[in-house]
């Protein structure tokens, strides 16, 4: 069981040269969102509120309308109405008369910094002044942003009339439950009932940022005979468009979508928030507007990851087998319904073969910022809350925490929650080879510890398209439609390079915008590499095939008998002629004269995608008088399928990990009793830096994925997934002491520490 | 008020522009003289994407008034490169794949540039404390300390 199969050679696949966007980068020439400066351009601001949960009486915008350089200002009442109704499959499922309101409030406000109005103007600082002349008649409300509180029975209500869906019978009273979720494998109480041993225990963790450095920015820029335009720093400007053209009452095709570069996204940049006004404002004005948010409109109106609290109760035999699992979930999904807490569900036990077991979760509504993806959103808080289980277990068991792991690692065709099956098999092998890993029989100092987890991210396919076509020189270009957040312009180029057996360097690998390039779904769910990387394989081999057709028709031979290989058409056997190959560049050179250019475009909904697993262990020491706590050592383990350039590959995990570390040990969202988000900047809300980590080694394990041309699995988020509960239970192991509430920062860990001295 | 007249060697260049007092170094970099390799993570000082080099020294451009730069000589991440040669810095950021989005990438090539102008020898903790004024949310900093490293050992002639 569980062997990897061997790895087939690749000439440039598997290599790691310079990405084809690095000289723009690292000269700064490279044009982000706020980079662009059309003639003409107006700012744009956007007017928030003031209050955490409020009704708008009245606004009155007609002194900020006269004020001098203002060129137009829009509210609500602006946008047209959406209708309330929930689109898409059940765990990614949307509602526009929602995100409506949380691109621009109508009735009430539902959080601090909740967008209501916006101007713009001939410069910032004008558009500023106009903010301060819009008056809002406000009638504020209780509000509650806790989850906890939320959940309260006498809480108030953020939606007066809301009832939790999926119960049976309708409940009679609203509430902030906004829905319910369950799914079950197998007879969970007979499971428990073979237990020789329990544990049970409950997990939280509070809210964090995906804290990409570039704020969000836009420009747009109406045009009434279809010809609009928006640049856009996001994850994928085909959605950004679509919503942009839902939201202002235009249609898609009318708005073509440039994609700048992107600043990080890590999920958060797959919501719409500043562009349908830009749009709207730009319309009104008649100019081109540019809209940048502020890092603290960043943090008071993006979206958080969720703060979750978790139940898992997992029982097992003596000798670490789990007989059953049960887990019960909470998310804060901020203002509007949509937290990833189906995700919770699924990935809470994914990665093991657990007979039994139950998942029953609850999306929960509050005064706070809409929850937007936060990589793998939804699972690194389940994970933290099983593997914490889990890692109870091993010790109870007194069974090394890989062990422990390996005895329950899935297998392909096991059930998971959810009517899932396992697709792959290889997480055992993985193990087995981290817990063969030198670094793991490291002997530990005074108040050092190790903890051991791993992480499951069911990963993604989904629309994507790729253009491929034959230059004048016999070079290719590369058109996607996927943004490049982290090198996957070279991944696109290295398997371009492969399928035509032409060196990389003879590849140019773009991004597109909406009219130059297919339909193409988000940079998002670890599926650009796998998704976009089969149509770009797929594109490409459909321009070999009419270049293999065009060296038919010059040497006069069936199109069978010829081949393509290493850059060249070729005949098939010497029965066919003795012909010269024609290479790329040949036949480039003869394209108008023998018939017309080479070039082509495919269009797919991507299945055959696999999971991502990782496997991780760290190390840290505590400081016992100050309850800091410092990463020592990391090795974290992914299984990539096959990495196209593994330096990115490499670069996914270490920055993956870094930022379960900073959501470990540092980073929260702090409310406030007036419902204010109190650290909204990065002097407050603290994510690690260079001086905080050491270095990161990557395992990058390479088990094909059948479904990809190459063997791509998706690799950008797994490893974030295991990264919390790796760190909590390297605490836990150097401490003595269980922090069961992220983020275990000093303050927490002394009190812990101070209450187990009290306790001896 | 009136805009104050200043006058600055930029990337090497003497240059003049209007800054109204308020206007940061920062925006009249990028709004003015449309310089926009120099960016904008927080405006607060905290996220060093906006570093520069006045008179030799780092300067979050977002913490100083433009009006400030009188008389000053000022590195943007577009005058770190020279005569169309890049900078050690930046050629090992490329070729040890230091950067993923990019956009905190001018800060920190403008920040290790000077690090190893002063200590052409660093070990691996003064690099990381020398760039905590930089935030990097992608890679880890795994492998920008070690684009950093390999570019002192060339520097220092050892590669």
């Amino acid at each position: 069981m569980n062997e990897i199969p061997p790895k087939p050679a690749f000439r440039y696949v598997g290599t790691r040269p310079v990405r084809p966007d690095g000289l723009a980068k690292v000269t700064g020439a490279a044009r982000y969102g706020s980079d662009y400066h059309p003639t003409g351009v107006a700012w744009g601001k956007v007017l928030r509120s003031p209050h955490a949960h409020a009704r708008i009486r009245s606004i009155d915008t007609s002194k900020a309308e006269a004020h001098p350089g203002v060129f137009a200002v829009v509210t609500g009442a602006d946008f047209p109405e959406q209708p309330f109704r929930f689109d898409g499959p059940e765990r990614l499922e949307r509602n526009p008369y929602y995100d409506l309101r949380n691109v621009m409030a109508r009735e009430k406000v539902y959080y601090h910094g909740h967008a209501l109005a916006a101007v713009a103007a001939r410069d910032e600082a004008t558009a500023k002044e106009a903010l301060a002349l819009i008056a809002v008649d406000y009638e504020v409300l209780p509000h509650v942003t806790g989850l906890d509180e939320a959940m309260a029975e006498d809480a108030p209500l953020v939606h007066e009339d809301m009832v939790t869906r999926n119960v049976t019978p309708k409940p009679a009273r609203p509430s902030n439950i906004a829905r319910r979720w369950e799914s079950t494998v197998g007879d969970v109480e007979k499971g428990f009932a073979e237990a020789d041993v329990i544990v049970e225990e409950t997990f939280r963790n509070d809210a964090v940022h995906q804290g990409y450095i570039e704020p969000h920015a836009c420009v747009a820029e109406y045009a009434q005979d279809g010809t609009s335009h928006l640049w856009v720093s996001s994850q994928g400007h085909f959605q950004m468009r679509d919503l942009t053209a839902l939201f202002t009452g235009m249609r898609p095709g009318d708005i073509r979508a440039t994609p700048a570069e992107i600043g990080g996204g890590f999920g958060g940049k797959t919501k719409v928030y500043l562009e349908p006004v830009a749009m709207l404002l730009s319309k009104k004005a008649g100019r081109p507007v540019r809209m940048v948010m502020t890092r603290e409109e960043v943090f008071r109106a993006t979206g958080p990851g969720s703060d979750t609290r978790i139940r898992v109760k997992i029982g097992a035999k003596k000798d670490g087998t789990v007989v059953a699992a049960e887990a019960e979930l909470a998310y804060n999904s901020g203002a509007f319904p949509g937290s990833p807490f189906i995700n919770g569900c699924l990935c809470v036990f994914a990665q093991y073969r657990f007979p039994n077991q139950r998942t029953v979760a609850f999306d929960v509504v509050s005064n706070r910022a809409m929850t937007a993806a936060y990589r793998a959103p939804g699972a690194p808080q389940s994970n933290f809350a099983a593997e914490g289980v889990l890692d109870i277990l091993a010790k109870r068991l007194e069974i090394d925490p890989f062990e422990l792991r390996i005895r329950n690692a899935i297998r392909a065709g096991d059930a998971q929650v959810g009517d899932r099956k396992m697709t792959h098999d290889g997480f055992g092998a993985m193990l087995e080879r981290m817990k063969a890993h030198p670094a793991y029989a490291r002997p530990l100092g005074l108040n050092q510890g190790r903890g051991v987890s791993c992480g499951y991210w069911h990963n993604a396919g989904g629309d994507s398209s790729a253009t491929i076509f034959v230059n004048t020189d016999g070079t290719i270009s590369v058109a996607t439609g996927s943004p490049d957040i982290g090198g996957s312009r070279a991944s696109m180029a290295l398997m371009a390079a492969e399928t035509f057996g032409i060196p990389y360097e003879r590849v140019h690998s773009e991004i597109h915008d909406t009219a130059s390039v297919g339909y193409t779904f988000v940079t998002g769910g670890s599926r650009v590499t796998f998704a976009t990387g089969k149509a770009v394989v797929t594109a490409c081999q459909a321009v070999i095939g009419q270049l293999k057709a065009r060296a038919a028709k010059i040497w006069g031979v069936e199109v069978e008998a010829v081949d393509w290989a290493d850059g060249a058409a070729r005949p098939s056997s010497t029965n066919v002629g003795r012909f010269e190959a024609l290479t790329l560049e040949d036949l480039a050179n003869k394209a108008s004269a023998t018939g017309g250019h080479f070039g082509a475009s495919h269009s797919e909904n991507m299945t055959g995608h696999a999971p991502g697993v990782s496997a991780m262990f760290c190390d840290v020491e505590v400081d016992p008088e100050t309850g800091a706590v410092k990463v020592l050592n990391v090795v974290a383990a992914q299984d990539a399928g096959q990495a196209i350039h593994p330096s990115y590959v490499e670069g996914q995990i270490q920055g993956a990990v870094a930022q379960g570390v900073g959501w470990a040990l540092n980073e929260g969202y702090v409310y406030g009793a007036d419902g204010v988000l109190q650290n909204a900047g990065w002097l407050d809300y603290r994510m690690p830096v260079a001086s905080d980590l050491p270095m990161i080694e990557p395992v990058v394990v390479e088990q094909p994925n059948p479904g990809h041309p190459y063997g791509v699995k998706g690799v950008a988020e797994a490893g974030m997934v295991a990264a919390l509960a790796c760190v909590a239970n390297a605490v836990a192991d150097a401490a003595g002491r269980r922090m069961t509430h992220l983020p275990i920062n000093p303050p927490r860990l002394l009190k812990a520490l101070e209450d187990r001295e009290a306790e001896l | 008020m009136a805009k104050i007249h200043v006058t600055t060697t930029l990337n090497g260049v003497e240059t003049e522009f209007l800054a109204r007092p308020e206007q940061t170094l920062l925006a009249v970099l990028r709004d003015e003289l449309h310089l926009t390799g120099t960016k904008e993570g927080c405006g607060s000082g905290d996220c060093g994407a906006c570093s520069v080099e006045v008179d030799g020294r780092v300067t979050c451009s977002c913490l100083m008034l433009a009006a400030e730069a009188e008389g000053r000589s000022i590195t943007t991440i577009e005058g770190v490169a020279q005569g169309g040669e890049l900078h050690p810095v930046q050629r090992h950021f490329l070729e040890e794949a230091a950067l993923q989005c990019g956009f905190c990438t001018p800060g920190f090539i403008v920040a290790a540039k000077n690090l190893l102008e002063r200590n052409s020898n660093p070990t691996e903790e003064q690099i990381r404390f020398w760039l905590a004024g930089n935030l990097c949310r992608c890679t880890g900093y795994d492998k920008i300390v070690r684009a950093v490293q390999a570019a002192a050992a060339e520097m220092r002639g050892e590669s």
